[in-house]
């Protein structure tokens, strides 16, 4: 059936707005996942707008850095909070592995790219060895998300003295270790909080597309798009997996660097 | 790529042609993936829903028209929410304005007017012969029908449903023991809007997909109906702005349910601190509006897009100003998004800030006017054919007017201090938003109802209908502004109390006995639309005599919409009462070349070219007939 008309295209004089083609060179598959990044875009701007509006509200850490302490009068400083790296318990070494993560997560986008442009090219083999790799660089990222969590946490050993109102209404001084979502060492409670929530509904999406990618991945691999005759599938998951990248280098952004 | 799109669209017509013989009833009218279908599902669902949120309002009608009233006769349907000396209960008064507000903004005018007419036209209107996606369309339908679902038990629960007004601000909504409202019947609020949302977006990527990719062979943009128009920025608007909403909505729900504070700062209950700090509910109200203002433009546009292809076919004349009309639908949909924070004036903001919402708030007026102006001039001496329809497109044009003037005073934010949240708000917003999409909804199915189902609904039930509605309308919301302007506020339970609004009785009773008047006239328009489905006359294939593509279709369209090619267009949908035709319409399949009589200079010189295009698809059309052979 596919065979039909190929010998044959539509007159051109109408012009590419005229009807009866697809202006944007796009199917409507690829149009209906841009248009979907678009809205998904709102989602996180909006995130990211709250995030903003509450870190205004504080005031930043002032003092010298080595002599930091959390508290939740003032924003703590990102360097002297994620400064951890797995197996160098002790040492202080800033933002080095949100780097790492960082870095895996835009290089699963760059295998992303070889995957697609192997479809173009009909290469099973290669679309399917790259699809593996983006997948593995999806999973290694979701992976140091969770240490990374996981330190967040569990915390320092010396903790912080923060006075705060605790769930039954009492105002408490003591020692808190790690964080979650009443209260932390680091810095305000919306520190932690936004924190969770904002890298939580990224790595909700990376999850999402580690799905994707290892449904691609197999399909891949079994055939399916070979038979099919194009590797749009591909294409498409590989949008929203730049999409997800371009989110992070956003929400790195704000988390880490502001 | 063109080659390649020509062989996909033959292609989905023959699937769709074998699929036509064994539809049985499950996948014909309940998991149909036909846009007609889906378009008919949404009409029905929001049909039932309309009725469910009029009822709603006439309840707390009668406990504002009648507060001395005994309510004991409702104890059969209210049971508990009936207080022993057979009062409404306070708590169960604010839940009914929270559903009235959210059933008509969500569940009637986006999804039962959107929902409708942009599936059920867009692929008429453009020649297509479906929806780009139809099984997306489908979840669409249905994600709306799990929404309204989960809406319609929280009705039913101990807790009664949410009560903290359709906006649900913060920290009202975020707090479990702030009102019941706020209890379980918040938690399925915010699950049900989560699902609408997920549908919402299904359907305006398919629409907005759909109008790019699948218009059919010469229905380039400037040949769109301006009905297409209207859906298809409608769907660009929901597209941008639910998402924002569900960001609004999924917070909440963490301040709700896992002990976050992005809302919350400071509270204490009963002299008890709870532990929340650092959030801030005014974060809230802008999310909220940021949805929520381009909202109302995702309820007004459709039904102005509709407006435009009625009054232009019953005038027998040239919509005025198509590209104003455009142009300006593209203003409304671009200030749609910044004009948010006027409904904060009052929240706190800078009065600085206050006064540049304010100036774009202002300029909405005047893509607002170019529309009525070309409405009215649109009329103008045309030959007025008053059909139903017709007689719901000018009275949407009425209320567009006198809610849209009143618009102006709120805009303004020095004005709004007297006005916020008052009755003068109600009655500006049921006018413009409320009653003036509602026409456009039903001026919408006197006009489509023949194509949706093959009948004529009766026109004389219709007039009845029209003008019991039209008047019954003035009367219900035209009292509100002296209400409102005399500060009586909204959402308020009592207000018999106060001496500044208990001489207001009259025009509260009123108000109350023209709602359920007016109310009572939809019954006529529900016993029209359902017997004219199975007793109607029969209708004739263009009933209207209108240029549009969906009038090209047979009596029953069959899924596919069109039992060969799909025709191609030569001209746009408004060749009304052209000078030197034979008739006064000719439809937009109608070439060119076929009628020097009626060609403007212009449009003659295009014959040539007309000439040459046809010649080319009649190749390609023979070159097809022989591969296939």
């Amino acid at each position: 059936m596919s065979t039909t008309a190929t010998a044959v295209g539509v007159s051109s004089k109408r012009g590419i707005w005229g009807g009866g083609n697809e202006p944007l060179k796009a199917s409507y598959g690829k149009l209906m996942m841009w248009f979907f990044l678009l809205s998904d875009i709102f989602t996180f701007a909006a995130f990211l707008t709250a995030y903003a509006a509450i870190r205004v509200s504080y005031p930043t850490y002032a003092g010298p850095e080595d002599v930091f302490v959390g508290s939740n009068e003032y924003w703590p400083v990102p360097e002297l909070v994620f400064d951890a790296l797995p197996f160098l318990h002790g040492f202080h070494i800033p933002l080095a592995f949100v780097g790492l993560m960082t870095f895996i997560l835009i290089m699963s986008s760059v295998t992303m790219v070889l995957a697609v442009e192997a479809g173009h090219r009909n290469d099973r083999a290669d679309v399917t060895k790259w699809l593996l790799w983006t997948l593995l660089g999806g999973i290694t990222f979701l992976s140091c998300q969770a240490w990374e969590w996981s330190h967040f946490i569990h915390g320092t050993d010396s903790g912080s003295m923060i006075t705060y109102v605790n769930n039954l209404g009492r105002v408490v001084s003591e020692t808190i270790y790690g964080a979650n979502l009443a209260v932390n060492e680091y810095g305000p409670a919306a520190f932690a909080q936004l924190f969770f929530f904002i890298t939580g509904f990224h790595g909700f999406h990376v999850t999402i597309g580690v799905f994707l990618l290892f449904l691609a991945f197999y399909q891949s691999a079994v055939g399916v798009y070979e038979r099919r005759g194009h590797y749009e599938m591909v294409e498409k998951i590989g949008l929203y997996w730049h999409f997800v990248d371009l989110v992070w280098v956003f929400v790195f952004t704000f988390f880490y660097l502001i | 790529m063109a080659t390649a799109s020509v062989a996909s669209h033959s292609d989905a017509a023959h699937d769709h042609h074998d699929h036509e013989h064994h539809d049985n009833f499950i996948t014909k009218y309940i998991f149909s993936t036909d846009h007609k279908m889906i378009g008919k599902q949404f009409l029905v669902t929001g049909i039932f829903w309309a009725i469910i949120g009029g009822l709603l309002s006439l309840i707390f009608r009668l406990q504002l028209g009648f507060p001395d009233m005994s309510l004991e006769w409702l104890r059969p349907i209210l049971g508990g929410w009936i207080t022993p000396d057979g009062a409404l209960d306070p708590e169960f008064y604010l839940a009914l304005v929270t559903m009235h507000g959210t059933i008509m903004v969500f569940f009637v005018l986006t999804a039962g007017l959107s929902g409708t007419f942009s599936n059920f036209l867009i692929p008429l209107q453009i020649g297509a012969r479906d929806m780009a996606s139809g099984f997306m369309n489908m979840l669409s339908y249905w994600f709306f029908f799990v929404s309204g679902v989960i809406m319609f038990i929280s009705l039913f629960i101990e807790t009664g449903p949410a009560g903290g007004g359709w906006v649900v601000y913060p920290p009202l909504s975020a707090l479990e023991q702030a009102i019941p409202g706020s209890g379980l019947g918040m938690t399925l609020w915010l699950i049900a809007m989560t699902f609408f949302i997920a549908s919402s977006l299904l359907g305006g990527i398919n629409y907005i997909t759909t109008v790019i990719n699948l218009r059919t062979k010469g229905m380039s943009f400037s040949r769109l109906p301006l009905t297409i128009w209207a859906f298809f920025l409608t769907a660009v608007i929901g597209l941008l702005s639910f998402p924002v909403l569900f960001s609004a909505a999924l917070l909440l729900v963490f301040d709700r349910s896992f002990g976050t504070s992005f809302y919350l700062s400071d509270i204490y209950i009963g002299g008890e601190a709870l532990p929340n700090t650092g959030g801030s509910p005014v974060l809230y109200q802008h999310l909220f509006w940021f949805l929520g203002h381009p909202e109302v433009y995702i309820v007004l546009l459709p039904a102005l897009g509709i407006t435009s292809e009625v009054i232009a076919t019953n005038a027998r004349k040239p919509i005025f100003g198509y590209k104003a009309m455009i142009i300006s639908m593209l203003g409304i949909t671009i200030l749609s998004f910044v004009v948010w924070a006027h409904h904060m004036f009052v929240s706190g903001m800078n009065p600085f800030l206050g006064s540049i919402f304010m100036f774009l708030t202002l300029i909405i007026a005047i893509p607002s006017a170019v529309k009525v102006f070309n409405y009215l001039t649109t009329l103008w001496r045309g030959n007025l054919i008053f059909t139903p329809g017709m007689l719901f497109s000018i009275g949407l044009v009425s209320f567009f007017i006198s809610g849209g003037l009143t618009g102006i005073f709120l805009g303004n934010s020095a004005i709004d201090i007297q006005l916020h949240d008052t009755y003068f708000v109600v009655a500006h917003f049921h006018l413009v938003m409320g009653s003036a999409s509602f026409f456009g909804l039903m001026a919408g199915v006197y006009h489509w109802f023949p194509k949706m189902f093959g009948r004529m609904m009766d026109a004389r039930l219709g007039y009845i209908h029209f003008w019991a509605t039209f008047i019954g309308v003035y009367l219900v919301f035209f009292p509100m502004h002296y209400i409102g302007i005399a500060g009586f506020p909204r959402r308020y339970y009592s207000w018999t109390g106060f001496e500044f609004t208990n001489m207001y009785t009259d025009l509260n009773l009123f108000v109350s006995v023209a709602a359920i008047l007016t109310f009572a006239a939809q019954l006529i328009f529900l016993f029209n639309f359902f017997y004219s489905m199975y007793k109607g006359r029969v209708a004739t294939l263009n009933p209207w005599r209108s240029n549009t593509l969906e009038w090209t279709t047979p009596l029953h369209p069959q899924h596919g919409n069109w039992p060969g090619e799909i025709p191609s267009v030569y001209r746009w949908p408004y060749d009304y009462s052209k000078p030197g035709a034979a008739e006064d319409y000719i439809p937009q399949t109608v070439p060119l070349s076929a009628t020097p009589e009626s060609n403007l200079p212009h449009e003659q010189e295009l014959v040539k070219l007309e000439k040459e295009i046809i010649a080319d698809e009649e190749a390609v059309l023979v070159a097809n007939e022989s591969t296939n052979s």
